[in-house]
């Protein structure tokens, strides 16, 4: 049961109810990546709107389980603002850390290391990867 | 406490404390099947059908000996079951070679949204390639397939109904023998899904008069890896082989070769021989133990836990009035797969998903379901722990704010 608190963590819950950044945006300026998980029918949206080498705004639309939809949102809160190169290097060890990888202690994860919970259910880290996967996909790669 | 006279022989089930309860994905393996496996592999280990010694006569015996085992599981002639990797790919033959051969525009090919993809995917691509149609039987408020609703959809340019036998996620039966009755009378071809059927009713294909009937091996307590088709003998005759390779031939030329009788013309290559032979152990213990004794305990399994778990207030069941042994529920307002890792934490194991059925979840209108599935090692210690740890959850997840 400890591990199962740790997962439904009240972050991850209060992002669950009330997402943040939903709904996508008509304006062409945007990037959208889409992936979907055919096994369990997760499917999120993810736009970016990239200036001046920043994340200016980033947002998401879907549907999924209580994990995957949160960890959309907070993904938007966490990216927002920060150049691409530091939103690319979070998110890397954003999917590093949830799969158990070899991650960068040193980057901060800041709200979203509230999914470090997932390392637990190896069934899960696919709902918390995939709308991080699809925020990689809009941004340019590193040069 | 009931004593299940069979759990013994599954080893998977000793010294766990797990309500394993998702045979309808894949049964247990006993060890009768086991030791036929490891029997080939440890003692044997050689093709068949090629060598001239010892070793590999015992083993195509045995292959062989497997095949005449399920055909009389099932009442059909030994060159009637062509051997194939599972019903997935029984099905796909079916559909690619029978199907593509005899279908053309302006035919139509009767189909349900009950159907696994496997049973609906190979006819949609036939139907894609041929210019037939597809043609739906209108499911029922329970969402079965009725007699009453096969009859509005047949007509004289039906000449394939591709239907399952037992549905894998409402664990519904179908009509078969009307069914085929139907098709028959207007000269249309009836392909039965029987992945779900086989480990759970006695099936005839004579008295059924059935033309093709398609399953799995690892449902029926048999390997993965092996599967069957069962196809009226002229129907096969008639039917061309989709894979081309060895052992398959009667002569090969440059210009033009020529093929084995059926079944052989559709076993080409090297074929999974241990799985084969651990199938016919499978339906050794079928026979023995007798299907209508394990139906009248899953059955009976069933009823115990829908029973309790229909009480629980926050759970919603689809299936209330399931034939087999099936319960698809989800728990209200909590997406199946936070669901299911509650259940795997209190160790039940359940499937979460579409299960393969995506037509039926959309007709259902949800994103997913929960699935429990019984058969004859389930006791009702599993139901009561299914229903226990069912109402935790509703509680644990009401708890965190769902
Ligand atoms: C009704 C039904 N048809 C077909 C299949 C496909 O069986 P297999 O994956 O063994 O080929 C399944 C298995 O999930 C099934 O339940």
């Amino acid at each position: 049961m400890a591990d199962l608190d740790n997962l439904y963590r009240q972050i991850i819950m209060e992002h669950y109810k009330n997402p943040r950044n939903k709904g996508l945006s008509d304006d062409p300026g945007y990037v959208t990546a889409h992936i979907k998980n055919p096994s369990c029918g997760d499917d999120i949206t993810v736009q970016s709107l990239l200036a001046d080498g920043v994340v200016k705004d980033c947002r998401h639309d879907g549907h999924g389980c209580s994990i995957c939809c949160a960890s959309a949102s907070v993904l938007t809160e966490t990216v927002i603002g920060k150049t691409m190169d530091a939103a690319r290097a979070l998110a890397g060890n954003y999917l590093n850390m949830v799969s158990n990888k070899d991650h960068d202690p040193a980057v901060d994860l800041e709200e979203a290391a509230v999914f470090a919970g997932v390392r637990q259910f190896p069934a899960r880290v696919k709902c918390a990867s995939i709308a991080w996967q699809a925020f990689v996909r809009t941004i340019p790669e590193q040069k | 406490m009931e004593k299940n006279p069979w759990r013994d022989q599954f080893p998977q089930l000793t010294g766990k404390d797990d309500a394993f309860l998702d045979s309808a994905a894949s049964s247990l393996k006993p060890l009768s099947v086991i030791a036929a496996v490891d029997h080939y592999y440890h003692d044997l280990s050689v093709n068949i059908h090629r060598g001239m010694y010892a070793s590999s006569y015992e083993a195509t015996r045995l292959y062989e000996e497997a095949r005449a085992k399920v055909a009389a599981f099932i009442h059909a002639e030994e060159e009637e079951i062509v051997f194939l990797r599972g019903a997935t790919a029984a099905l796909n033959l079916v559909a690619s070679s029978y199907g593509a051969a005899m279908l053309g525009p302006g035919d139509e090919i009767v189909v349900s949204e009950l159907e696994h993809h496997s049973s609906f995917l190979p006819w949609q691509a036939v139907a894609a390639k041929t210019g037939a149609r597809l043609v739906f039987v209108p499911l029922d408020p329970d969402y079965r397939i009725t007699v009453e609703n096969v009859r509005k959809v047949i007509t004289t340019k039906t000449k394939v109904v591709a239907l399952t036998y037992v549905s894998n996620v409402m664990g519904y039966v179908t009509p078969m023998r009307d069914v085929i009755a139907l098709a028959h009378a207007v000269g249309a071809v009836v392909v039965a899904d029987a992945a779900q059927a086989v480990q759970h009713l006695p099936i005839d294909v004579k008295s059924l008069d059935v033309d093709f009937l398609a399953f799995s091996g690892h449902k029926m307590l048999g390997p993965t890896g092996i599967g069957v088709l069962y196809g009226k003998a002229a129907l096969l005759a008639a039917m061309e082989p989709v894979e081309f390779g060895g052992e398959m031939i009667d002569e090969v030329n440059k210009d033009r070769s020529s093929w084995k009788d059926a079944p052989f013309k559709f076993e080409a290559g090297t074929m999974p021989i241990a799985s084969a032979i651990g199938l016919g152990a499978a339906v050794d213990l079928l026979d023995s133990i007798g299907l209508s004794a394990i139906e009248d305990h899953v059955v009976r399994i069933r009823r115990y836990a829908y029973t309790q778990l229909k009480k629980v207030e926050g759970i919603v069941i689809y299936n209330p009035t399931a034939d087999t042994g099936v319960i698809a529920f989800n728990i209200e307002g909590v997406h199946p797969h936070d669901a299911a890792t509650f259940f795997a934490e209190q160790h039940v194991s359940l499937r979460a998903g579409h299960h393969c059925a995506q037509l039926l979840i959309k007709a259902l209108g949800i994103e997913a379901c929960l699935r429990a599935s019984f058969y004859l090692y389930n006791t009702y210690a599993d139901c009561d722990r299914l229903v226990a740890v069912a109402k935790e959850a509703v509680r644990f997840f009401k708890g965190v704010g769902f």
